[in-house]
């Protein structure tokens, strides 16, 4: 077998290692925690009769163990149990909502990713000049303020005063795409002020620490632009890098969303969680988390496989 | 002149440098240096490091390394002086009308870019050539410079040839567009002598088919003498000699130049071999963990007290791994090393503090051999305190007598390694080595890094203190002038054997095996028209055979 293939293999196997891993600690998680479901569903006043019976319909009587592969069973067949609080199957519930973060996470990525390595591109090129400073500052000034501040920022001046996009991002299915997107303009503005700083500081850094190969003296020599140098010469071997944060940070717009979908009141993953958690509905925070683990770990993971393939040594073995 | 291709005069070169404990401040390193170059001449740029050759060899094409900035003077290429001319002007000056060829064509290539890529990149970048033209010139480049498999060795990335091929690549590469100068900047010094040759000959062909001029800039006057018409002698920016190569190889005038040519000059007779060795090292057979083949194959050598053995052979024939196996570094798969009457344990863990003191080491690179936040005093000091226990002035007296012994006076004990020359690191090295009161040093190419003048001085103070301190030394090198000088037994190592052993009488004198015969006939001589009698040589013995 090739070299590559094993190691791709290997990142695999290891994700799904991990993602089994993530689901008992979520479930042990979840049991360890203080307070009874069914007492919290019945309330103070509950008889002792009522709960137990309640208990065993939950199957909370039942050994962990068996719980746990209950769950698990029923999550490999794409069925997530369904909510205490209101009977809702949760599979169905978050569908919807986890599409609509997608939505909004993939717009603010397509924005977010590209300008941010544009701008570590030019701030690379314009290291120590004004262009830099003004990009470096522009941006850790944007990952200082909390998202929040952000958020009610550009709500006002954008939403209230100039009324250029609606203020509350609600959208639902019967909206074509550019009322979604006229809908959503707001919180994908606020989420890449939120990860630009990071990716573009990344990627600067990554470029200019390739910067000092003798490989970029000779590019020089060739007679090549500060940007020919940059991009087609040094960004090839800073891929690596970048792309690990640029995974991290999408894991972000996807998880940890929450205050900027509650800011917006988009109906979103987010706002789901919060609502539940204050309600502790077991079940579907286990869902929920279960689903942003999987996020995090198919996106380094990818972030991994990109890596390995972008290194030429294990693309062309000799 | 008609011809007239480079035209340099009073260039001045300077530099911020950084120094420990100092405010940051800017020096001069190349103080006024004049010289011409008419098309299809080859002019030798010599001297030792920090000389400023290739400072100067990057100003021909408007370019200063680092912090390094033209500071005055004028540099005419093809009618124009180039640091008067604009940034875009420079730009198709750069790797069109002079291209480059760096020292280390491995770390100059883009790992993540196909050769071919790399080697038309500027030639099309400048309008010189169509991409589809440009490849055909590679193409024709790589035949001539004698790469194997001309056709499809550009579609190869850097990792997946040799070093020496590597080197040919860089040097199609900087003849690919068409130059009017090429800036070879020690293009053999990383190889090995067997393959150095080959190299310099493709180069010298190279340049003598193509009619293009060029720039060589090298510490070894030697390879000099073969490929350039005139020479010029560097020394700390300043020029030492300038003139034609015969009159600086034969009739040198100056004091400095004289020293370059007759350097070597260590003469050492051998000493007998003794009855009792120090060092038996016994049928090693080792390879490193996770790999299938053998890195050692039944390697014997012994090594008695007080005397040198030299072990020499090309980068991967195996020197360093034996010095990994006798210090305990890399446990061999077989095999026995007696050392002082006893058995050495064959891993590190299982060695006594004795085994340790008595075993010394002394590496390649001196300023990462020691920690760069120590004084000079405490480094030497440390052995003193671990093997022996010295504290306080008596420790204070040793590290004097020591410091005496490297020839470094007073006031060096404070010193920190930055503050220190290379062959000064060198020589601290050598008495944190001799600390420990040892019976053997393994000296892991100790002079390679340094300048020859420098490394003739650590060789004699070796052979000196060899004599005073009665320490046997394993002298690992590729450098068959340091093994003349230096050594009372040889072993020749090659692809993980030793292929001739005894002493050096014996292993010096015809007749050879054919690798030691291929090995002594690659080190360059001082002499004009070696390279071309040693090539005529090999292909009359290829065409008899």
């Amino acid at each position: 077998m090739p070299p590559i293939v094993k190691l791709l293999a290997q990142r695999i196997a290891l994700g799904l290692l991990l993602l089994f891993l993530v689901s008992i600690l979520i479930f042990v998680g979840t049991i360890i925690l203080p307070g009874d479901v069914a007492q919290s569903i019945l309330g103070q006043s509950a008889t002792p009769e009522a709960l137990a019976n309640l208990r065993r319909d939950l199957g909370l009587n039942d050994p962990p163990v068996a719980r746990y592969f209950a769950w698990l069973g029923g999550i490999l067949q794409g069925d997530l149990g369904t909510a205490l609080t209101s009977g809702q199957d949760i599979a169905t519930a978050i569908g919807s909502r986890f599409s609509n973060t997608l939505f909004l996470a993939f717009w603010a990525a397509i924005i977010s990713v590209p300008l941010a390595i544009l701008l570590g591109l030019v701030a690379v090129r314009y290291k120590d000049r004004w262009p830099d400073k003004l990009i470096s500052g522009v941006t850790l000034a944007s990952i200082s303020i909390p998202e929040f501040l952000i958020g009610y920022v550009v709500m006002y001046v954008i939403g209230v005063k100039l009324r250029w996009f609606p203020s509350v991002a609600m959208i639902n299915d019967s909206m074509s795409l550019g009322e979604k997107l006229s809908a959503i303009a707001m919180p994908v503005m606020v989420l890449t002020l939120v990860v630009l700083a990071h990716m573009m500081r990344m990627t600067r850094a990554a470029i200019l620490n390739v910067m000092q190969s003798a490989y970029i003296e000779t590019a020089e020599l060739k007679g090549l632009s500060g940007f020919q140098v940059i991009y087609r010469h040094a960004f090839p071997n800073a891929v690596a890098p970048i792309v690990n944060v640029v995974m991290l940070n999408l894991a972000y717009l996807v998880v940890g969303v929450v205050v900027v979908e509650v800011v917006f009141v988009y109906p979103g993953m987010g706002q789901y969680l919060v609502d539940h958690v204050s309600k502790r509905d077991v079940p579907v925070v286990q869902a929920c988390g279960l689903i942003f683990a999987g996020v995090y770990i198919l996106l380094n993971m990818v972030a991994d496989i990109v890596s390995i393939l972008s290194n030429p040594r294990l693309r062309h073995p000799k | 002149m008609s011809d007239q291709l480079l035209k340099v005069r009073g260039l001045k070169i300077g530099a911020t440098v950084y120094p420990p404990g100092e405010k940051p401040h800017d020096i001069e390193i190349v103080h006024g240096v004049d010289f011409d170059l008419a098309k299809g001449q080859v002019l030798g740029l010599i001297g030792e490091s920090g000389a400023g050759k290739s400072t100067i060899g990057l100003a021909t094409m408007a370019y200063g390394r680092g912090g390094v900035e033209i500071t005055g003077g004028e540099v005419w290429v093809n009618g124009r002086d180039i640091l008067k001319s604009g940034l875009k002007d420079v730009r198709s000056l750069r790797g069109g009308e002079v291209t480059y060829v760096s020292q280390s064509a491995a770390a100059s290539f883009n790992p993540a870019k196909k050769i071919m890529d790399q080697v038309v990149e500027a030639a099309v970048e400048h309008g010189k050539f169509s991409r589809k033209d440009a490849e055909e010139r590679a193409r024709v480049l790589f035949a001539k410079l004698g790469l194997p498999d001309p056709d499809n060795i550009g579609s190869r990335f850097p990792h997946q040839v040799s070093g020496g091929q590597l080197q040919r690549c860089m040097t199609a590469l900087a003849l690919c567009p068409e130059p009017d100068l090429v800036v070879f900047d020690e293009p053999t010094t990383a190889l090995d002598v067997t393959t150095q040759i080959d190299v310099l000959m493709a180069i010298k062909e190279a340049i003598r088919d193509t009619g293009v001029a060029a720039l060589y800039i090298t510490h070894d006057l030697a390879v000099v003498a073969q490929v350039s018409d005139d020479i010029m002698v560097l020394k700390m920016g300043e020029t030492v000699e300038y003139g034609t190569t015969d009159q600086i190889i034969n009739t040198p005038k100056e004091e400095y130049t004289q020293a370059l040519v007759s350097v070597r000059s260590i003469d050492h007779e051998e000493k007998l071999p003794g009855i009792e060795p120090v060092l038996k090292v016994q049928n090693i057979t080792a390879r490193y963990k996770g790999t299938n083949f053998d890195v050692l194959h039944d390697v014997s050598v012994d090594l008695f007290p007080g005397q040198t053995l030299a072990v020499v052979g090309e980068s991967g024939s195996g020197k360093s791994t034996l010095a990994r196996v006798i210090t305990g570094l890399l446990p061999p798969s077989s095999g026995r090393i007696d050392f002082a009457g006893r058995t050495l344990s064959p891993d590190l863990a299982g060695r006594s503090r004795e085994d340790l003191r008595e075993l010394q080491m002394i590496y390649q690179m001196a300023d990462v051999a020691m920690n760069p936040r120590q004084t000079v005093g405490t480094i030497i000091g440390r052995p003193l305190e671990f093997y022996f226990g010295l504290r306080g002035s008596e420790k204070q007296k040793r590290i004097q007598e020591l410091l005496d012994e490297i020839e470094l006076g007073d006031g060096f004990q404070d010193r920190y390694p930055a503050e220190l020359s290379g062959g000064q690191k060198q020589r601290v090295c050598i008495a944190r080595a001799l600390a420990a009161k040892p019976k053997l040093i393994i000296c892991d190419e100790v002079t390679s890094a340094l300048d020859p003048l420098v490394a003739d001085g650590i060789l004699k103070l070796l052979l000196n203190l060899q004599k005073i301190e009665d320490v046997a030394y394993l002298f690992i090198t590729h450098d068959l002038a340091t093994v003349r000088a230096i050594a009372d037994s040889i072993a020749v190592m090659y692809q993980g054997r030793v292929v001739r052993y005894g002493s050096k009488t014996d292993v010096l004198t015809p007749p050879f095996d054919d690798y030691t015969d291929l090995l002594l006939s690659s080190v360059p001589e001082m002499k004009l028209g070696w390279l071309e009698e040693v090539i005529a040589n090999r292909k009359m013995e290829s065409a008899g055979n």
